[in-house]
């Protein structure tokens, strides 16, 4: 078995993961993704490699090299299928609606005109968010019809094109807290509370976090939004709405957990390894690629 | 030895354990994020900003 990190930057989480390799005495390559330069018609180096762990930070060049792996048969955790669909929220929410996922409602909308409109009927506030981002960046709650209009004419003039794909998102009026529960293959493995005054719950932004069970409601919810995404490795963010239960807001592939060990008590990084081995054992055949 | 300089500040910065390239760091004098770019022999530079696509 022989297994390659493919990464960006030696954060928390690769740190332990690198460590957690070593204390396995797992044979692997750490590959800097800045050193790497894929000769499409030459897959042979690649193909030594058993699975192959992507932890890039920067989701084109995750994407785009996780591609080219499983078109050359490598397998990957995740897949590009995953890291495609969960890069994008706008491509994330139609593949949650289409799998009959319970979500907030999402509307998209291609014109700041249509836009506008789309949010008046449904009523402030509103949550904008741009189809690519992660971290909370560039959220934006809005609460009035002026907000609405100053920050859709800004998209529209300052930003890049893709600024201008209008992904318009029902505020849920959530107890200051959201979920984030990891999954790993068909198990929710573990899940945190993220609580913060503020209405963005991101730990990278400063939300607190602290365990949140796992009830088998939120198993079933959270396995079924990772499988919804195309399955693997995914962390699951989910809001709490007083009526509807559970609601998945957004799926990450390149899950961060360095808050999360300690307060779980969940051995997070060897069940991301297991199911590592487990893919390249040829185990898990549930992925789509 | 497991020590640099703070490209920014000059100021020693010590590892307490082997140094990983793309490892980031807080000088403990400036305070300025830093990369590890080479492991040896241990060369640090400034941690490149955040850009649009980072994220999980």
């Amino acid at each position: 078995m022989k297994l390659a990190v493919l990464y960006s930057r030696a954060r928390v989480e690769e740190k332990i993961l690198f460590e957690t390799l070593d204390a396995r005495g797992i044979d692997y390559d750490r590959i800097d993704d800045r050193d790497i330069a894929f000769d499409l018609g030459n897959p042979d180096a690649w193909r030594k490699y058993d699975v192959v762990l992507e932890r890039c930070i920067n989701h084109s060049r995750a994407l785009y090299a996780l591609r080219i792996l499983n078109d050359w048969g490598v397998p990957t955790v995740n897949t590009a299928h995953t890291a495609d669909v969960c890069g994008n929220k706008l491509v994330t929410s139609s593949a949650l609606f289409r799998a009959g996922v319970p979500s907030p409602q999402v509307v998209v909308a291609f014109t700041p005109e249509a836009a506008l409109k789309t949010i008046e009927e449904m009523g402030y506030p509103v949550i904008l968010k741009p189809a690519i981002g992660s971290w909370g960046r560039l959220l934006s709650k809005i609460n009035d019809r002026d907000a609405a209009e100053a920050i859709l004419e800004h998209k529209e003039i300052l930003g890049s094109y893709h600024h201008s794909i209008f992904y318009i998102q029902e505020y849920i009026r959530k107890p200051k807290r959201d979920i984030r529960a990891f999954v790993v293959g068909n198990e929710t493995i573990a899940a945190i509370y993220r609580s913060a005054e503020h209405w963005i719950t991101n730990t990278a932004r400063g939300g607190e976090a602290s365990n949140c069970p796992v009830t088998p409601e939120l198993n079933e919810i959270c396995v079924a939004a990772s499988n919804a995404v195309g399955g693997g490795i995914t962390g699951v963010d989910v809001l709490e709405d007083a009526e509807r239960g559970f609601l998945i807001n957004e799926v990450n592939y390149t899950i961060e957990f360095r808050n999360s060990i300690a307060t779980t008590g969940v051995d997070i990084p060897n069940k991301i390894i297991d199911y590592v081995l487990a893919v390249g054992k040829g185990e898990i055949i549930n992925q789509k690629s | 030895m497991n020590t640099a300089e703070c490209p920014e500040c000059g100021g020693a910065i010590s590892f307490q354990s082997a140094p990983i390239r793309g490892e980031i760091i807080s000088c403990p004098d400036c305070g300025a994020e830093l990369e590890v770019v080479n492991e040896n022999p241990l060369e640090l530079d400034l941690a490149p900003q955040e850009e649009e696509d980072w994220g999980e």
